[in-house]
C-alpha cells in the first residue's frame, strides 16, 4: 500500500474522504433499467421449499411495459396443497407450466445486468439463487435493492413516533393508496413493488437523493 | 402476452368510454400493449408544438392539465379515465396544448397504430370520438366530418384534445347568459338609464339602434362620467356610450368568455346572432354569469356535497371550492371572510367524509364520540390542501366493552382517514390520525394523556400540547370535546409552571430575518433557499396567542387573528400590538394561500425570487410586529428561568 492509499484509508475511516462512488452507479435514477420481481412459493423453507411462479417486470424512467413483462409458473414434483389455497396456481392453466431449469434460463435472460427489486429482497434472492445452485448455475450477481428497507428512509424522525421494524408490501400499499388487487400473485407483487418504488422515490428526491448510487448506500 | 398486468389494465379500461364499447378479448389485446407511466407532480407529458408520439394516454391515477399559450391558463383538468392527446395523432398534427401532470399520476399509454383499427371497425368508438371532439369545438358543422375521422382535414381550429366522458368539465361547457336584454335608445338621457338600470336591478344597458348593437353603458360608466361631473344628468346615451360593442357569438364557452373579459377587461359581453356587431343582440353575459356558471358559489358546493354518495365524488367538489378561494383572493375580498366560507366548506366536506365512513360501519357507533381538527385546521386557518391532523375522543364505557369500543373507532378512523386521503388530504407523515391507536381514546385517558403533558412537561410534550390544543371539533358530539377543554384549563390552572414552558415553547421559533434584516432561507434539504413561511413567520403568531390566550383563560376561540383580537379588547394597554398582530398574521395567511394556490401544494416555503419588491417589504413588515409581540411575551412570563 502507497502512502498515499495509506492517508486516503484513514481518510476514510475518519470519514473525512467519503467512499469513492461506483461509477456505474453514478447516473441519474430514471437511466437505470431495474427489474422488480417476486416468487410465489410453496412456503419459507429455502432448502425444502420450491418456486411456484416467478413475476417480474422492467422499470426504466419511470415506465412499465405491459408487453415486455415476465410471468412463468413451475412444474412441481410435489404439491403442497396447503400453500396452493393462498396462490390459487392450481386453478391456472397447466399447459403454461414449464421445467424450473427453464424458468431460470428465461430469467437470467430477462435480468441481464439489471438492477433487481423486490420487497424483503433477501428472500426472493436466497430462493432463486437456491434454485439455481440445485440445477448446477450460478448464483445471480445483480446488484439489489430492497422496498421494505428504502421505505424506511422516507419515514421522519421524531421522538414522538415509533416506527415499525418491518413493513408488509400491504403497508405500503396502504400508505402509498395502491390498489391490493392481485395481491399474493407473483406478478401482482411485483407491480405493486414497482409502483411503492417510484413513490419511495419521489419521496427520496425530496431529499435530494437523485442519483443511482445514492440508494445503495 | 396476456398476463396478470395486462389483465388489471383491461379491468381499468372496460369501464371507461371508447373502451366499454369494445368486447373482453378486444380490450385485453389492447392492454398487452400498454405502457405503464408514473409521473411526479408536475411533470411534463408533452408541450405545445410538440410533434405528436406514437401514443395517447389515459389517466389511471391522479391528474392531468391541459394548458395553452404559455400563459398557462387550464383550459382543462383530467382525471380517472379520461383520455387526452389522441385528437392530434388522428389529425396528424402537433400537439396543441401542454398536458402537465397536476398531481403524482400514472398514465397508460396505448399506442395509436394498435388501438385504430378498434377505432375503425367499431362504429360506436369512432362515433364516440367524433362526438366528444365535436362537443368541445365552436364548429358546430364538426359532425359533418364524422365520415372523414381519419383524414387530415380535420377543423385545426378546434382546440379541444380532450374525450369527457360526461359534463363535469364544466369549463368547456356552453355558458347560460340573460337572454332578457334590457336596451336603450341613443337618445335616452343618463338619467333615464340609471332609473332603468335601478328599477331592473342590472349592471349594464344596450344602446340598440335597429336591433343592432351599437354601444354598451355599465355602471362603471355613469360613476366615471356622470356622477363626477365630467357630463350632466341629461346627457344622451350616445355621448356616453363604449362603442363600439364587443360582440361574441352565443356558442362560446365559460373558459372562452373569461378571457374575452381578461383580454378587453371589460365586465359584460355582447352576444349577437352571429357573433359580430352587424346581427341583432340576443342576450348579455356578465361576469357574475361566469361565476354562476363555475359553481363557484359556496350555497352550490354545500348542496352538491349533501347529494354525494361516494368518498370519491368530493374530490371535484373540492377544486371547485379552491376555485373559488381563487376568486375570492383575485378579487380581494377580506381574508376573514374568505377563510370563513372556505373552513366552512372544507369541514362540510370532512363532515361528509364521516358521514359516509359511518355509513360504511356494519353498526352504528356504540358510545358518542368527537372527531376533532388539530393543529391549523382546529384553528380554522387552513384553506389548502394539508396533510391531515385529526384525532377521535369517545365516550367512556364500562370495562368488559372498552376493548369493542377502541375497535370500533378505530376500524371508523382508519376509514375516514382513508377517505380523507382521497379527497386530497395527504396523511400526516407523523401519524397525527386518529387511526393511529395513540390518538384515538376514552374521555377519561384522554384526560391522562393530556395531565402528563401539564404536569411533566419536556420538549415533546410541549409540542404535542402546541398541536392539540388549538383543537376544534369537525363531527360528533360538542359534550365530550367541550369536557375536555374544561379539564385542560382547570388542569393548567393547576399547574402554573406548564405556562413558563408553553412560553419557551412559543419563542423558540426560529427568526425570519439575519442580523442584516435579509432573509433567512432554509440551508438544506429539498427547500433549499426557499422561505418557510410557517415555521418563520405563522407559527410564531399562532404560538404567541395561544399562550396569551391560555393565560386569560379565554374558551372557545382557537383561530389565531380571533384570539389576538379578543387579546386587544382583555390588555387595552397592548392594544395596538395586538391588533397589529391580527393584521399581520391575516396578511401571512393570505400570502401563503396565494403562494400554495400558485404552485399546488401548502404554500409554506416560498420562493423569494418570485416575490415582488412591494411584497417583501410588507413580508418584513410583519416580521417588526412577531419581535415585538415576542419581547412582550418573555418580559411577562420570563422564560428564561427555566430551560427546556
Amino acid at each position: 500500500m502507497t502512502l498515499k492509499e495509506k492517508i486516503i484509508e484513514s481518510l476514510q475511516i475518519l470519514g473525512i474522504l467519503k467512499e469513492p462512488i461506483d461509477e456505474s452507479l453514478n447516473i441519474p435514477i430514471e437511466s437505470a433499467r431495474f427489474v422488480v420481481l417476486d416468487t410465489e412459493t410453496t412456503g419459507f423453507d429455502y432448502v425444502t421449499d420450491r418456486i411456484l411462479c416467478i413475476g417480474a417486470i422492467v422499470l426504466q424512467n419511470g415506465t412499465i411495459n405491459v408487453q415486455d413483462s415476465f410471468e412463468h409458473y413451475i412444474d412441481q414434483e410435489h404439491f403442497d396443497k396447503s400453500s396452493v389455497q393462498i396462490h390459487g396456481i392450481i386453478r391456472r392453466d397447466v399447459l403454461n407450466h414449464k421445467s424450473e431449469i427453464e424458468v431460470l434460463q428465461l430469467l437470467l435472460d430477462y435480468l441481464g445486468d439489471s438492477i433487481i427489486i423486490a420487497h424483503h429482497t433477501k428472500f426472493d434472492i436466497t430462493m432463486i439463487n437456491t434454485a439455481l445452485e440445485r440445477n448446477g448455475l450460478a448464483k445471480l450477481t445483480n446488484k439489489t435493492l430492497d422496498t421494505a428497507v428504502l421505505y424506511k428512509r422516507t419515514l421522519i424522525k421524531s421522538n414522538l413516533l415509533q416506527h415499525k421494524d418491518h413493513y408488509t408490501l400491504d403497508d405500503l400499499a396502504d400508505k402509498f393508496d395502491i390498489s391490493k388487487k392481485d395481491r399474493h400473485t407473483a406478478m401482482g407483487d411485483a407491480y405493486i413493488t414497482a409502483i411503492a418504488f417510484l413513490k419511495i422515490i419521489r419521496k427520496l428526491k425530496e431529499k435530494n437523493e437523485i442519483m443511482l448510487y445514492q440508494l445503495f448506500r | 402476452m396476456k398476463n396478470t398486468i395486462s389483465q388489471r389494465v383491461a379491468d381499468f379500461l372496460k369501464n371507461f368510454p371508447p373502451f366499454n364499447f369494445l368486447d373482453q378479448h378486444d380490450i385485453e389485446v389492447l392492454s398487452e400493449q400498454v405502457s405503464i407511466i408514473y409521473k411526479d407532480k408536475g411533470a411534463v407529458i408533452f408541450t405545445e408544438n410538440e410533434e405528436t408520439h406514437d401514443s395517447f394516454y389515459v389517466v389511471h391515477k391522479g391528474a392531468v392539465e391541459l394548458l395553452k399559450n404559455q400563459k398557462n391558463d387550464i383550459l382543462d383538468m383530467c382525471d380517472e379515465g379520461d383520455i387526452f392527446g389522441l385528437r392530434p395523432l388522428i389529425a396528424h398534427e402537433n400537439y396543441k396544448m401542454e398536458a402537465r401532470t397536476h398531481e403524482e399520476t400514472i398514465l397508460y399509454a396505448i399506442p395509436i397504430a394498435i388501438f385504430k383499427p378498434y377505432a375503425i371497425k367499431n362504429s360506436n368508438v369512432g362515433s364516440f370520438i367524433i362526438d366528444s371532439f365535436a362537443s368541445n369545438t365552436q364548429n358546430p358543422f364538426s359532425k359533418s366530418h364524422s365520415d372523414k375521422l381519419y383524414g387530415s382535414d380535420f377543423d385545426t381550429e378546434n382546440t379541444g384534445e380532450v374525450i369527457d366522458k360526461d359534463n363535469k368539465i364544466l369549463d368547456l361547457q356552453p355558458i347560460k347568459y340573460s337572454k332578457k336584454i334590457i336596451t336603450c335608445s341613443r337618445a335616452a338621457t343618463a338619467k333615464e338609464i340609471a332609473v332603468t338600470m335601478t328599477k331592473k336591478n342590472i349592471g349594464a344597458i344596450l344602446v340598440v339602434e335597429d336591433m343592432l348593437p351599437i354601444g354598451i353603458i355599465t355602471d362603471k360608466d355613469l360613476r366615471n362620467k356622470i356622477v363626477t361631473g365630467d357630463y350632466s344628468i341629461n346627457t344622451t346615451a350616445d355621448v356616453i356610450m363604449n362603442s363600439p360593442v364587443i360582440t361574441y357569438s352565443k356558442k362560446m364557452t365559460i373558459t372562452q368568455a373569461q378571457m374575452a373579459m381578461m383580454k378587453s377587461n371589460i365586465s359584460h359581453l355582447c352576444l349577437t346572432k352571429d357573433g359580430t356587431a352587424n346581427t341583432k343582440a340576443i342576450g348579455i353575459l356578465s361576469k357574475h354569469d361566469v361565476m354562476v356558471a363555475l359553481g363557484n358559489n359556496p350555497a352550490v358546493l354545500i348542496k352538491a356535497l349533501k347529494r354525494v354518495k361516494k368518498t370519491k365524488a368530493i374530490k371535484p367538489i373540492r377544486a371547485k371550492i379552491m376555485q373559488l378561494l381563487q376568486g375570492y383572493l383575485n378579487q380581494n375580498i377580506p381574508i376573514t371572510l374568505t377563510s370563513k366560507i372556505i373552513t366552512e366548506l372544507n369541514d362540510a366536506c370532512i363532515k361528509r367524509v364521516i358521514e359516509l365512513s359511518l355509513a360504511k360501519m356494519k353498526t352504528p357507533p356504540p358510545a358518542r364520540f368527537s372527531w376533532l381538527a388539530l393543529g391549523s385546521q382546529g384553528r380554522s386557518e387552513q384553506l389548502l390542501h394539508t396533510d391531515q391532523d385529526n384525532a377521535l375522543i369517545y365516550e367512556d364505557v364500562p370495562e368488559v366493552l372498552q376493548e369493542k369500543t377502541r375497535k370500533y373507532f378505530l376500524e371508523l378512523a382508519a376509514e375516514v382517514n382513508k377517505g380523507l386521503f382521497e379527497i386530497g388530504y395527504d396523511y400526516c407523515p407523523a401519524e397525527m390520525m386518529a387511526s393511529n391507536p395513540k390518538w384515538c381514546l376514552s374521555l377519561n385517558q384522554w384526560k391522562e394523556l393530556v395531565h402528563d403533558w401539564i404536569s411533566k412537561p419536556g420538549k415533546d410534550e410541549v409540542l404535542l400540547s402546541f398541536i392539540f390544543f388549538d383543537y376544534s371539533l369537525s363531527y360528533g358530539d360538542r359534550e365530550l370535546a367541550n369536557e375536555l377543554a374544561d379539564y385542560i384549563f382547570e388542569d393548567i390552572d393547576a399547574n402554573p409552571i406548564f405556562y413558563v414552558h408553553l412560553v419557551s415553547g412559543a419563542l423558540q421559533s426560529p427568526s425570519p430575518t439575519g442580523f442584516f434584516r435579509q432573509f433567512l432561507v432554509e440551508q438544506d434539504g429539498a427547500h433549499k433557499d426557499f422561505f418557510d413561511i410557517k415555521r418563520r413567520a405563522l407559527m410564531p403568531l399562532a404560538d404567541a396567542a395561544r399562550v396569551l390566550i391560555l393565560s386569560h383563560s379565554v374558551k372557545g376561540i382557537s383561530n389565531t387573528y380571533e384570539r389576538f383580537e379578543k387579546l386587544a379588547e382583555l390588555e387595552p394597554q397592548n392594544k395596538e400590538l395586538y391588533l397589529s398582530c391580527a393584521y399581520s398574521y391575516k396578511a401571512l395567511l393570505k400570502f401563503r394561500t396565494k403562494q400554495g394556490l400558485l404552485h399546488h401544494d401548502s404554500g409554506q416555503f416560498i420562493e423569494l425570487e418570485s416575490l415582488t419588491k412591494l411584497e417583501k417589504v410588507k413580508l418584513k413588515a410583519t416580521f417588526k410586529t412577531i419581535k415585538e409581540l415576542q419581547e412582550v411575551i418573555s418580559m411577562r412570563f420570563n422564560p428564561g428561568k427555566i430551560t427546556i
